[in-house]
């Protein structure tokens, strides 16, 4: 179940009997699983399985109800402290945050600035760049996106597609170590979906980020991961390549859930 | 009517009334708003992010402030404090009073931005502060203008009110000018005239920022 290769680097990101309830309602009851070091890992499963969840715990958008998730072996939101388990200080947390960059479904760009002020604002006010740094970069990430002459535009006034293109930017420029894509074409008209797994392609291709993709995409997620992990009710009841999944899945239930969405 | 309309009185009374109502009227509603609209926003950010024996305290204060006549509370503190001017006792009190609706308009703009914005922020690390007063108060200030427009109008029409702490703004400069000639007519129609002239243009006025503040 854990990491298919063996490396000697702690895993970027390693889930340890993770518990999230809602309420009453268990999302994820006890998950386990090991990400590595520039490895892209697709998450598949129908919805309520705990997808998005997991995605939004390693954001720090959800607390953990239990359990513990590490970043490059480091302790991120709780640790194990004398044989108890305590929250670790959110000076310590946004550390180790900085290192995530996440891509939302809705895009979230900040309507009040310039598509160029979105995306050096983390840069500047948070890593502390030279304003002229953050801006040379944004403009290079912006031509990687293919958004070159929109950089004074509004976010209002863009496509959904590069709007989410900005954000793909915005994400970047605060040189992740992880990237987390959260359906990021699901809130898209079907035109303006392949514009932006081009970028993401672009990006898989030329960067070594570790990336956790939740999608509905199975061809991006096949083309882009070298891992898929389905899920059931919280729970991964099948891990392996992109190959063997999509074509020979070992579960039958794998099976009958990538029938009903191929 | 005891007398028919004179242009000589109007003539005579006009200056008076436009005297008062720059010195006083316009002072108090302009220096009351900027108190009302900076004090407003310092509570609802307390409100929203304080712990909850600060916040609860707070709530409860511009509960009760809302909840009594403005009047009073000018009373109360014009005889509290008997050796404030009381110009500034009025102006403080309309500040306070006006900031406790304001409080109230900002509450919802600062809860009409999307939770994805705030998201956001997070998965950018940009810390609290700076989240609230790059991000959000920025947005809900677009959606709260007109109606913290629609307040200070109000407040400006309750600016009468300050005679009973014997601060004579236009209308009881229009007053005391009927108390002397016994002819209130021409004073009371002026001052009511300038009223209009001045909270009309501003209603109107707003109207069109709520328009063209609607869309980004």
């Amino acid at each position: 179940m854990l990491g298919t290769e063996q490396t000697t680097d702690p895993p970027v990101i390693r889930f340890e009997n993770v518990v999230k309830r809602f309420g009453d309602h268990t999302v994820l009851d006890g998950l386990s699983f090991d990400v590595h070091r520039g490895e892209r890992v697709t998450l598949i499963g129908p919805s309520g399985s705990g997808k998005t969840t997991i995605l939004r715990l390693v954001m720090t958008l959800e607390h953990l109800t239990d359990g513990y998730i590490y970043l490059d072996g480091e302790p991120f939101t709780h640790e194990l402290r004398g044989g108890k388990r305590v929250a670790r200080r959110s000076k310590d947390v946004a550390a180790v945050r900085r290192k995530i960059g996440m891509v939302f479904q809705q895009f979230n760009l900040f309507p009040n600035m310039s598509v160029l002020e979105n995306i050096v604002e983390a840069p500047v006010h948070v890593l502390g760049r030279s304003k002229d740094e953050a801006v040379e970069r944004a403009r290079e990430l912006l031509g990687l996106v293919g958004l070159t002459d929109k950089e004074d535009a509004h976010p209002t006034r863009l496509s959904g597609g590069q709007q989410q293109r900005v954000a793909i930017a915005r994400a970047l420029a605060m040189d992740p170590e992880v990237l987390l894509l959260d359906e990021v074409t699901s809130a898209l008209d079907p035109e303006l979906v392949g514009e932006v797994l081009a970028v993401l392609r672009d990006v898989a291709r030329s960067t070594d980020i570790s990336m956790l993709i939740v999608t509905h995409e199975m061809q991006f997620a096949q083309e882009v991961s070298q891992r898929v992990l389905m899920f059931d009710q919280g729970r991964i009841i099948e891990d392996g390549t992109p190959d063997v999944m999509f074509s020979a899945p070992e579960q039958e239930r794998t099976r009958s859930f990538l029938q009903a969405v191929l | 009517m005891s007398e028919m309309w004179s242009w000589d009185r109007a003539f005579t009374v006009l200056p008076q009334l436009l005297q008062a109502f720059l010195e006083v009227t316009l002072l108090a509603t302009v220096l009351g708003s900027a108190i009302a609209a900076v004090l407003g926003l310092v509570v609802a950010i307390v409100r929203r992010t304080a712990p909850a024996w600060v916040a609860r305290p707070v709530h409860w204060v511009m509960e009760f402030i809302r909840m009594t006549p403005v009047v009073v509370q000018l009373l109360f503190v014009y005889y509290m404090f008997p050796s404030w001017p009381a110009l500034w006792i009025g102006i403080g009190v309309l500040g306070v009073h006006y900031a406790t609706y304001m409080a109230e308009v900002y509450r919802s703009g600062i809860d009409a931005v999307p939770p994805g914005q705030w998201e956001a922020a997070t998965a950018l690390s940009i810390p609290a502060r700076r989240t609230w007063t790059r991000i959000v108060v920025p947005q809900a200030l677009r959606t709260t203008l007109p109606a913290l427009g629609t307040w200070v109008i109000s407040m400006f029409k309750d600016t009468p009110f300050l005679v009973v702490i014997s601060v004579t703004e236009m209308v009881s400069a229009a007053e005391l000018f009927g108390s002397r000639t016994f002819v209130y007519l021409e004073a009371f129609t002026l001052a009511g005239l300038i009223f209009l002239a001045a909270s009309y243009p501003t209603s109107v006025a707003l109207r069109r920022m709520e328009a063209r503040l609607a869309r980004y």
